[in-house]
Order: structure tokens, then sequence, then C-alpha cells
């Protein structure tokens, strides 16, 4: 309700601007800022309504769950899977929005999904999709024809995470404890009871070794495979890295020598992957900005939880972090934050993903994504000041001198900018995640049980045209008038 | 009311929304007379002026064997529409011009009656003195009581212009042939039950005298006979030649389908090989017979009578009305019929003209009219389009085949009535070519079917109806008269030749000389009836073949009759009950009311029972079809309901509106306002009830009022540009306001700019209350939303502002306009708010041409080959993307967002061609990020 008001005061805000003289304006603006705290408070930055290098200018409302969608998983090029707190999981046709498959099974909530395609060496051509469920059951599904083919239910807590270790080919799922699987689904072995609130993350990392997050701690096993001497499969604990100071929220690997933990209040770490140990330790985000103390408002916003680190993602030099609401990216070669988006969006990011072309995407629980680019600054001092400080104390000039510490507190800091190249709205709630295609543009799943497409336009019209003359050469009407 | 709305100009009709725009009155001494029959509603050039009623009607009329020539009924039944036109006159004329009655009795060489199965005749004709030039059609009904077992009939459309009779005078025969077709199928169920009544009475009569000559045999063994005895033999004899005669009047009626397809069109040479055959087919065992014959079966028990010697036949007795003579439910079906037809030629000649070559236009352009037509002619398109896909009939086994092979009892058709209800539905098509310059490709169409035809009906005759050679020459004749007439008949109503070249045609046909009247032209039986079963009956199967496909059929329906469909709206509903099964279709009504007789000879074939499980399932599935479009069409125009509760308080005290809002508001909305929001609920209720010609005519006001209202709309607001470029280039406009009727008014007007996407509904939401979501952005092109001014309605403005991209915000309350600018040149044009244009129908047009204009642009756009794919394979996107764009700016002479509009259709056009199933999905929601600007007045 209070987004509601707020949103609506920037609305009038921006209308009223457009049409009144400035002296009116300078009367509104007070008004808009006095009745509108939170908005004064995040300084969100908004990029209006030209957007020209927003390319998805047509969109697609899937429509199958009937509670939050959570999770998509891709499928293949063209196909991509959905699942959510309906317990069902959809097939969809990426390209044309269709749904193919639906898949019913679970009775609760689904709370992992992950796909395990079949090796080259394999025999069973199909994709399997495997979900859990907080039914305590695993299914798993053959992804070409919605056939279940097999369930697991001997689970005593729910599964919480999957993961599938190709080279070894199996399956590994974390509830309270962590169990192997082949691609059989015979259990091979399992941990003992690790923790009651179970493991929240698990990654595979170098020497037949996984790392599962457990609360605040993060344990590393080693499996071990049947070799000539033993046939039985085994899973030992190797070590507990015990350095962060709350519970571990993220992780994930950022290449073959290296993996990223984030917790819960912004610890951000860097380990070996091979000798596990500590690369580097990132606290920085955690910054209650002193200069900033004329605008207490956003002080009080820094609350703990508005620097816990939901997600990564990372390319070959960055490590990109979802820090609250805000965007972050961390050098791997200069072991820093380069760049940084301190209030991304209204409210938590809880996914965000790396584009190939220096585009980075992020969705968040207000119910937007956005497009960000992250640019090289030319000057390293020119402009460190986030656009969105810029429009918005700039605009009025009340608050001139209260961005200039920002300036300076944020020069030596960092030396790239992300800039808002667009935005998507519409869904009407958080978004909770979104898949990227190559070829047929960005899905996103919202917890207002919608998944949306967005496409390209000109490129959808371009092969809307060529599916066009292909039927009509089909039909035979493409000579007749010639 | 009578002729085209903008044609009309000194009279005064009920235009009340025109007032604003009226001159100021002539002061007294300039003003001229009015005209004189201003008062009947008539205008200057209206050829009623001379006649003595005041509009077209139509008068059914019957030859009684015992008061001569005298009218039943007319349609509309209101004598103010007839005046002083004397009736009894002209039907004593209109009868006495044809008058067929059908041979029966004793033919020579035939020791029983035979039945004629006279085709209807359709003649032209005028009285000059009565100013009055009418359609006849006259038919033949069975009446076992009458004389001859025949009642003259004649159906007679009358008006006062006799162009409008010549030149519509093949959609009239086709209408009026319908109507007959419905009155004689009714007929003949009605006889046949009545000869089996008869029968049932003889059998008795006979059993009776039988145990009565017994006894006396009995009591006097002497060894002659007494003269008691001896007549009561003759009693017996002639009640068992009785009993023969009526039998075969059965078989006769009940043959009438075989016999009548097998004898139409079939040289004397090939009569006799079918003679042959059908007399084989007839020793053998006969499942067309028995197919027929259950027709008759399921009835409630009927206690037979015993029938006194030489009553068979009674003169004094009253006659039959002409509803129990067709039987209720046909004959309801067919005043609605009528009265279809009475709607369908109402208005001037040259309006019909119009509206049929319009149609047939648009029926040509199916790649593009669905976006901006109604549906009603879309579906006509669709018509054409199923009709035109070439059929084989003749591979494709008539009914009667299916039939048989689908064992489920107490299913009640027989070939008879299936194919008529097939050929009730689609003798209208030929109607739809319209005017002079189809007829000749419609002969050359029909004659190119014969061939098939033939096929067709000796398959029929393979599988062996009962026939007798008798009647067969009787039709042989008849027919082959008709070969020669038919040519010139027909050439002398292409042409609008002069009157005195039609009378000389006249009489080469028919002697009729009476001083005031004159026959213009007449058809004998044969010249046209027989091409309307020609063109009806292949694509009366392939319409049949095209049910269980579901949704076309459906829609075909729809649009092709319409009083059928009022019952079959019943049937829906009321599938359950055995009385109501399927009275659109001339099925199974018959069966109830008519008992199942447990011995008749007719019935020996009772085993085959089964038939027809599948034309009621189709029937059924049809209608399923048909639910569902309308289920999407009744989503569309929002709240009905709330519309039915909230409406009747502005019916009962329109004026309560214009005291509760301020002036600005009046100007919107006055009584007129009021009445076309009437209309559009109307109108959309009606929709509910898959009625297709009320709907029809609400759409003609309608399109009035829509018009009226959008040239209010583009007078009143200076920022009607950008709103209407927004609907045209697929931005959903939101209005905005708190009072629904101007809400529900303002979308109900600029409803008719917005393009839809396939040929169903509109993308229009008239009123909504509850938050919009991004579905709707996707799935409505115009909305009309409530504003709330409770905490509640925070929500909706809160969607409204957050969507804000993808919408245009028209609000009322405030009178402002938040959209996108516009700077082309094409909207100035479509809504000019200098315009000269008055009249609400007039601008509707306008709009139509001018849209019409663009959907043109938009399929050359769309179909340019070059313009979207690259000439060579080294061409670039870009070198595609500049082609693309100098062809819309220079080709098509496109400025700035005209493009856009373009573009946009473009993209629907794609998608409709390329769509499987139309309909089924809504399309993308295609945006773009442009800044908006908030408008003011």
């Amino acid at each position: 309700m209070h987004g509601n008001v707020e949103l609506y005061g920037k609305l009038c805000f921006k209308t009223y601007c457009r049409s009144m003289s400035v002296s009116v304006k300078e009367r509104i603006i007070s008004a808009c800022t006095l009745s509108h705290i939170r908005l004064k408070k995040s300084p969100l930055q908004t990029i209006g309504e030209e957007q020209t290098q927003n390319p998805y200018t047509e969109l697609l409302v899937l429509k199958a769950h009937h509670d939050i969608v959570r999770f998509l998983v891709q499928l293949d090029d063209y196909r991509f899977a959905s699942a959510g707190d309906d317990g069902i999981v959809v097939v969809w046709n990426a390209q044309t929005g269709e749904k193919l498959l639906e898949l019913n099974g679970h009775t609760q909530k689904i709370t992992a999904i992950i796909t395990f395609s079949s090796l080259g060496s394999c025999e069973e051509k199909n994709q399997l999709i495997l979900t859990a469920s907080a039914d305590r059951t695993v299914i798993v599904w053959d992804g070409d024809t919605a056939r279940q083919v097999q369930r697991i239910s001997c689970f005593q807590s729910t599964v919480k995470c999957l993961t599938v270790l190709q080279r070894l080919d199996v399956w590994l799922s974390g509830g309270n404890d962590l169990c192997v699987w082949n691609r059989k689904l015979d259990l091979l072995c399992k941990t003992s009871h690790l923790s009651d609130t179970g493991i929240s993350a698990l990654v595979e990392i170098p020497k037949k070794c996984v790392v599962a997050a457990v609360g605040k701690e993060l344990i590393i096993f080693r499996l071990v495979a049947p070799t000539g001497g033993s046939l039985e499969w085994d899973i030992l604990e190797v070590k507990r890295l015990l350095d962060h100071q709350d519970n571990i929220l993220s992780l994930i690997n950022v290449n073959d020598l290296s993996f990223v933990t984030g917790s819960h209040i912004g610890e951000l770490i860097i380990w070996d992957a091979l000798d596990w140990t500590m690369q580097a330790y990132e606290r920085n985000f955690w910054d209650p900005s002193p200069q900033l103390d004329t605008q207490q408002e956003i002080k009080l916003c820094q609350k703990s939880n508005d620097i816990s680190i939901h997600h990564f993602t990372c390319d070959e030099e960055n490590v990109f972090a979802a820090v609250g609401r805000g965007l972050y990216v961390y050098n791997l070669q200069m072991k820093r934050v380069i760049a940084c988006q301190k209030t991304a969006h209204d409210s938590n990011v809880l996914h965000i993903a790396k584009l190939p072309n220096r585009q980075l995407i992020s969705c968040s629980e207000d119910g937007s994504v956005r497009i960000w680019e992250l640019r090289e600054k030319q000057q390293l001092a020119a402009e460190p000041v986030p656009t969105g400080f810029f429009n918005m104390w700039g605009f009025g000039r009340v608050n001139k001198q209260a961005s200039q510490p920002v300036k300076k507190q944020q020069e030596n800091a960092t030396s790239c900018s992300l800039e808002l190249i667009g935005d998507l709205i519409g869904h009407s709630s958080s978004v909770e995640m979104f898949l990227y295609f190559e070829d047929h543009g960005l899905v996103t799943c919202s917890a207002d049980h919608l998944i949306i497409l967005w496409k390209n336009g000109e490129r959808e019209s371009g092969l809307r045209s060529l599916r066009l003359f292909q039927k009509l050469e089909e039909n035979g009407d493409l000579y007749l008038a010639v | 009311m009578i002729s085209a709305p903008d044609v009309v100009a000194f009279t005064k009709e009920e235009e009340y929304e025109e007032e604003p725009y009226n001159e100021p009155a002539l002061p007294e001494e300039y003003s001229v007379p009015l005209f004189p029959f201003a008062s009947q509603g008539a205008n200057p050039w209206s050829k009623l002026s001379g006649a003595k009623f005041s509009r077209d009607f139509i008068l059914i009329s019957e030859f009684s064997e015992q008061v001569g020539p005298q009218p039943l009924l007319t349609i509309p039944n209101d004598t103010k529409v007839f005046g002083t036109f004397d009736l009894n006159y002209f039907s004593l004329r209109i009868m006495s011009v044809d008058y067929q009655a059908s041979f029966v009795g004793h033919p020579p060489g035939s020791a029983y009656p035979k039945l004629n199965f006279v085709e209807d005749s359709k003649v032209v004709l005028g009285d000059s003195k009565e100013g009055a030039f009418a359609y006849v059609h006259h038919l033949t009904l069975y009446d076992l009581e009458a004389r001859g077992f025949v009642r003259p009939f004649c159906m007679a459309y009358i008006s006062a212009d006799q162009h409008k009779i010549m030149q519509q005078f093949q959609e009239l025969s086709a209408e009026f042939s319908r109507a007959s077709e419905c009155l004689k199928t009714g007929n003949r169920k009605a006889f046949a039950g009545e000869l089996e009544k008869k029968l049932k009475d003889l059998d008795y009569t006979r059993t009776v005298l039988h145990t009565e000559t017994e006894i006396q045999k009995k009591a006097n063994d002497k060894g002659f006979y007494s003269s008691q005895a001896i007549e009561k033999a003759n009693e017996l004899a002639s009640v068992e030649k009785s009993i023969i005669e009526h039998q075969d009047l059965l078989k006769q009626i009940r043959s009438y389908p075989h016999r009548k397809l097998k004898g139409r069109d079939l040289c004397p040479g090939e009569m006799e090989h079918i003679q042959d055959q059908a007399s084989q087919a007839s020793t053998t065992s006969n499942p067309d017979e028995s197919a027929d014959t259950d027709l008759y079966t399921c009835r409630p028990a009927y206690t037979p009578k015993l029938i006194k010697a030489k009553s068979t036949k009674c003169f004094d007795k009253k006659l039959k009305t002409l509803e129990e003579l067709c039987d209720t439910e046909y004959f309801t079906q067919t005043l609605a019929q009528l009265s279809h037809i009475e709607h369908m030629f109402r208005g001037d000649l040259c309006y019909l003209l119009t509206s049929q070559i319009d149609r047939a236009l648009l029926k040509q352009q199916h790649i593009t009219n669905f976006l901006f037509e109604d549906f009603v002619e879309v579906d006509d398109r669709m018509v054409g389009k199923q009709e035109s896909i070439p059929s084989k009939p003749s591979q494709d086994r008539p009914p009667s085949s299916s039939l048989e092979e689908c064992p489920i009892p107490k299913v009640l058709i027989s070939v008879g009535s299936y194919k008529s209800s097939v050929e009730s539905v689609l003798i209208k098509m030929e109607q739809e070519l319209g005017d002079e310059e189809y007829k000749e490709v419609e002969v050359t169409e029909l004659s190119s079917v014969d061939p098939q035809e033939n096929l067709d009906y000796l398959d029929m005759d393979m599988k062996g109806s009962i026939s007798s050679g008798e009647s067969i020459e009787v039709l042989g004749t008849e027919k082959s008269t008709s070969v020669l007439s038919k040519s010139d008949s027909q050439a002398s109503l292409t042409v609008p030749l002069s009157p005195q070249v039609v009378r000389s045609k006249a009489v080469s046909h028919r002697t009729i000389s009476e001083d005031s009247i004159e026959v213009l032209s007449t058809c004998p039986s044969e010249a046209l009836i027989p091409d309307d079963f020609k063109a009806s009956y292949p694509s009366a199967i392939n319409e049949e073949e095209s049910y269980p496909d579901g949704n076309e059929g459906a829609i075909h329906f729809q649009a092709s009759i319409s009083p059928p469909e009022l019952g079959e709206s019943e049937e829906g509903s009321v599938e359950n009950t055995p009385s109501q099964i399927d009275s659109s279709c001339c099925i199974g009504k018959e069966s109830d009311g008519q008992l199942v007789l447990p011995s008749t000879p007719a019935h020996t074939h009772s085993d085959e029972d089964g038939v027809v499980s599948s034309p009621p399932q189709r029937h059924r599935q049809k209608d399923q079809g048909f639910r569902v479009d309308f289920s999407m069409e009744n989503a569309n125009p929002s709240s009905r309901d709330n519309s039915c509760e909230g409406f009747p308080a502005y019916e009962l005290d329109p004026s309560h509106l214009l005291a509760s809002r301020d002036i600005s508001k009046t100007s919107l909305d006055n009584y007129s306002d009021t009445t076309s929001y009437v209309s559009s609920v109307a109108s959309t209720s009606s929709d509910r009830i898959p009625s297709a010609y009320p709907a029809g005519l609400s759409s003609d006001r309608h399109k009035k009022r829509a018009g009226q209202n959008a040239l209010k709309f583009i007078r009143q607001y200076p920022f009607a540009h950008p709103a209407i470029y927004s609907l045209l280039s697929g931005r959903t406009l939101v209005v905005l306001g708190e009072d629904e009727t101007i809400v529900r008014k303002l979308v109900t007007a600029l409803a008719i700019f917005v393009p839809s996407y396939g040929c169903y509904a509109k993308p229009v939401k008239h009123w909504a209350s509850s938050p919009l979501h991004i579905m709707d952005f996707q799935k409505w092109k115009l909305i009309g939303l409530q504003r709330v001014a409770s905490p509640a309605g925070a929500g909706t403005l809160h969607a409204l502002s957050r969507y804000s991209r993808y919408t245009s915000i028209l609000d009322l309350d405030n009178k402002t306009l938040r959209c996108p600018l516009y700077r082309g040149t094409l909207v100035p044009r479509l809504a000019d708010h200098r315009t000269q244009i008055k009249r609400g129908s007039t601008y509707y047009l306008h709009v139509q041409s001018m849209l019409t204009q663009l959907c043109s642009k938009a399929f050359l756009y769309t179909f340019c080959h070059h313009l979207h794919l690259p000439t060579h394979d080294k061409e670039t996107e870009e070198l595609v993307a500049s082609r693309q764009a100098s062809f819309l700016k220079l080709t098509l002479g496109l400025v700035n967002e005209d493009v856009r509009v373009v573009q946009y259709l473009a993209e629907l056009l794609k998608l409709h061609y390329m769509q499987e199933s139309p309909g089924t999905s809504h399309p993308m929601l295609r945006f773009d990020y442009v800044p908006s600007f908030l408008y003011k007045i």
C-alpha cells in the first residue's frame, strides 16, 4: 500500500512537472519530497519512458501457474521449464510462448529444479528434469514426454538443493543431509544429519568435491567413486570453513579455481577451489556512507537486510553481486568493487545475470526487471555519482552539496559505472527469476503467478515476415500473381 | 426509416442526437410546406408516396376451396403498415397469377391417386391501380381433407418499388424458398402423420367390418349372402381400397426427397434408367425407407376411430389453418424467416444494393477485412470462403449413408428432413451474390455444378428409394419446359428491362390479362428452384462435413441463417426435452406428437431403427462451437450483468442524467445518448442469444450511434488525434471516468477505430472497475475504467501509473489525455473536427472507407516480398530496414507516426494469416518506449 502511494506520487510528480511552469515546479517538488518520504530515502535511478537501448518491445504473458513461480530452467535452445509453489512444472516453447507440457505430481511447492541432460556416452537421449518438493519427494521427469520416470520419497527432510555432477554421472540432493544418486536413481551414499536448517546451497568444485553451505558454515565433501578396491560409493566430509559470520545465502563457482560465497550481512568471500583458502574478502557493502548523514533516512534504511547478498553472477573478470537493493561489481583481479549501484531497485534484488554484451540484468521484489550496462569510466574522477542521485538531487538544486561527498567517497572506489539502459515493467509482484535466451529474449517469472516472455519486437517482426512468406510459398500463393 | 438515412433530406427522423447541429429555424414565411407524406415517415423520392401502404410487407394468402382467395396474415402484423391497401383484392390478384393446383387424382394408367410434388412458382407482378408490386411465391401444401389433397398458398413480398422487386428477385426467391421449404417440410410431416392416423382408422374399421362379416357369415351358413352381407363386403372392399390408397400416399409423401432429388435435371432418357434401378432397389430391402419411416414412429398413442363408409372426404368441414397444416414449430419458424426477410429487404433499393456490393467486395478481402469490419460481415466472409472451397459431394455419401451406420434408436430424422434443413441454411448463399453483375457468374457456377449433382442423385438412387414412374414423368415434363424458360426468365431479371419488354416476355409464359394486373415476369415452377437446390445441395454436404471441426461450421451457421438459430439455442438449452429437439433443423420435430405404430407395414425394418445418431450430434457440436465463440464475445462487452442492473434506471428516467450533470457533460449526454447506451446494451445482450438479424439490426443503429458519438468526441476534444492514433497503433487507450454511462458511450464510439485481432469481437472492454493488469493490455486495446474516489481506487491508479508505458489515458473527468505525441497526417483526415459530416452513420462510413484505405496500405506493406526479405545473401538487415522505411514514406506516403500504424496493422495481418485457428490466442503486446505527453483542453 505504501509502495502504491509512492509510485502514484511519482507519477503525479512527473506529470505535473511536464505541464507546469518552473515556479510551480519548485513548489511541487518540495511537496512531493515531503509527502513521499520513502521516495527521498531511496534515490532510485529512473529512466523514464524513452529507452532507446531497450530492445524488448514485445511481450507475451504466459499463464499456467496458480501460485508463485519461483524457478525457470532452460531445457534446450527453445524450451524452458517453470516451477513454483503450486507444485506443477510447465514446459514452454520460448519462441512462441506455447505451453508444451504440464508435469503434475508434486503435492506441495517445488523447492529445487534441475535438468540432467544425458551425456554423449549415455544411450538415453532424452533430457531429464529433476524436481524436489516440500512434500519430501524428488521426481524425475522425462522432459520430452512429461512422463514421470521415477519418484523418490524416502527423504527425511525437504530437499532444498539439487546438483548434478556430470563428470561422475551422479546427482546430489541436499536437505538436512546430503545424498548421492546415480542416473538410475539408486541411492549411492549419504551423509549423516548435518543440521536442521539444511543445506542452502551446493556447488561442485574440482577434485570430486562439493561445497555445501549450511548455515554459517561451508562444508567441503569429497565423493569417493567405486574403484578397483571398493565397490561402494562414499561421501566424506573434508573440511569446514567457518569464516562467515552470518548465514550464507549464495554460493557459486567463479571458475575452475575459485568459488564465491555471500552472506546475510554482506560478506563476500572468494575461495580457492583447490585448497579451500580464502582468496579475498569484501565487506564494504555495509557502508553506512557517513558522508550522507544529512540524509538521515538513507542511514536509516541501511539496515542489515539491505546488504544481504542474494545472488551472484560472474564472468571472467568480475563477480556481480546482488546486495540488498543494490548491485555491485567486484573485480577479481583488482580485488575491489569497481562499480556499484546502491539502490538499483526499490526492493531486494533477487536474481541477476550477465549478458554477453556487457549488460547486466537484475530482477527484484519490486516487480521490475532492469537492464544495466557496465561502462568504463573515461576519467576516474569524472562522474562517480550514480545517475540516480543526480536525477533526484540535481533536479531541484536543493541538495547539491549533499551529493558532493558521495563523489569524493567513491572516487577511488569505482572505475566503472552501471548505467541503467532500460527497465521492463509487467509483473505486479516480485520477479523471482529470469532466464535469458540468446535467440528468443528474456523470460521472467513472478509471484503474480505469471511468466512473461520479453522479445525484441523488431526481430520478431522480421521473423514473422519470414514465416509469412514461407507459408505463402507453401500455399502456393507467392508466385501466383507474379 | 425507410430509405438510407443519408439520402433523406427533408424529413425529420427521430434523430435526437442531431439537434446540436441543426440549422436555426427559418422564419415562418420562408418555410417550405412540409412534404404531404412526411407524417408517414416517407421521403419525396419514396415510391411509396403513391401507394396505399406505408412500407413493404409480406402477405400470405390462400386460395381457399370454400371462400376463394383470402389473405391470411401479413408481416409485420400491423394494420398501419398496409394501411388502406385492399388485401382481399390483392390476394385475389396474386392467387390468380399462378394457381397451380397440383394434380391429384387418378391419372390415366394409374390405379391410385398420385401426389404431385410441384415446385413452387415465383412470379413478379405489378398492380398499377394499387401502386403495388409484388414478388409472389406460390406453394402447395397437402391436406388430407382438402380437395385433391392440396391447399394452394402464396407468400407475397409487396413493395411500392418495382425495381426493388425486380433487382432483388434472386435474393427474394432464395429467401422465400427457404421459408417455403420450411413450411412444406412441416407440412409433409403433418400430412404423413395425418395419413397414418387415417390408416389406423381404416385398419381399425376394416377389423371391425371383418369381424362383423365373420359374424354374419357364421350367422347364416346357408351358402348365399344376404344383401346386408354383400353391402358389408363392399364396404370392406372399399375400406381395403382406401387403405391401399392411403398407404400409397404415405409412401409417396415419404419418398418425396428421393424423388425430388432424382427427378431434377435428368433428361427423360436417364429417367427410365433410374426407374429400373429404383424398382430393383425397392424390391430389395430399402434402408432409406426405413430411415424415413422411423421418423414417423415415435409418437404418442393414437386411438383409432371407426370410419363411416363414404366419409373419406368431407367438404363441409372446417379447413385446417396454416398453422395446423404445417405443425406449429415449423410455422413459427417460417414466420421468423419471413420477418427476417422483411427486415432484410427493408429500406431503399440503392441501400440494399450498396450493402450487397459492399458485402461481396468484403468477401474478396479476406486477408485484411477482419481488422475493422464487424463480425457479422466477417462471418459472411467465412460463409463465402467455405462455400468457395469445392466440395466433393458425390464421394462423400449423402447423409443417409452415414445414418444407416449408426445404430442408435429413437433418433428421428429422414434423409428428406435432414436435407431440407441443410438446404434451408444454405439457400441464402445464392443471395449473397447480390446484384446483376454477379448473376451471370452465379449462373455459370450453378451450371458447372450440374454434372456432379447428377452423379449425386444417381447415387441416391442406387441406394434405392421408392419411386413411381408417373410422378417422375410429371416432374420430367415440367422440367423440360423449365429448361427452356430458365434462361430467358433469368435474363429478363438480370437486366432491368423496361416494363413493355418484360410484359411481352411474360405473355409468352402466362396468359393473364386483367386490366390492372400486369405480370412482369414469371418463373415457371422449375426455373429457379432447381438452381437453389443445385447451389445448396453440394454445399449442404460440404457444410455437414465441416461441422465436426467445430468453429467454422458454427460461425457459418450463425451467419447464414437466423431464425433456425433461435431454435438452435433452444436446442442447446433444452437438449433433453424431446419436444424441443432441434427445431431449427427441421429434424425430429414431427416425431413427438406422433405415435409409434405398433404394426404398420411400412415399419417392418424396425431393426434398422437406428439411423441417425450422428446428425444430431453434429448439431450439438456445432452448437458448442457456437457457444465458445460467443463466450469470447461475451467476455468483450464486459459487464453485461451490471449493465442489466444499472440500466433500467436510465431507461425509466432519461432526464435524470441531464439534471445531475454539469453543462459540459450534458452536451455529451442527452437522451439520444442514453438510447445509444440502450442500443449498445441491447446489442450486446442480443449477442448472447445467437440470432443474427436482431443483432444485425441493432448493429446498424449501433453504428450510427457510435459514429455520432465519435464525431462528438472529435469535435469536443482537441486531442482526439493522439487518442485515435493510440488506438490505431495498438497502444491501449484507457478511458477513465466516474460515470459508467459516459465511459461506456465513449468506449463504444471509439471502438470503431480499434483494429481487431481476428474475426471475433473487437479487443474492447467497455467497463472495468478492478485494477488493470498486464494481461489486460495484452487482451484489450480500449478499456473503460472506473475511477473510484475511495482508497480502493488507489490500487487502480497505481496500476495505471505503473503500466503507463503501455497505455494512453483519457481522463474524462478532468478532460486530459496522456499519450505519445502524434504528428502524422492520417488521423487528421480520419477525424477532422471541422468536418462537414453531420450524421453518425455518414461519419461511420467515412471512417470505414478511410480505414479500408489504411488496410490496403498495410496489406501492401505486409505482402511486399522485397521489403522484408533480403534480395540477396549479402544484403544487410540495415539495408532491408531502410528499404522498408522508404517504402512506407515514399510509396505509401506515410508521415512520422503514421508509419507505426501501418506497422502495427501489418503485424496483425501477419499473425492473422499465419494463425492456424483464428482467435484462439491473443497476440503479443507490442509497445514502444516513447515519452508521453499530457494534453488538456
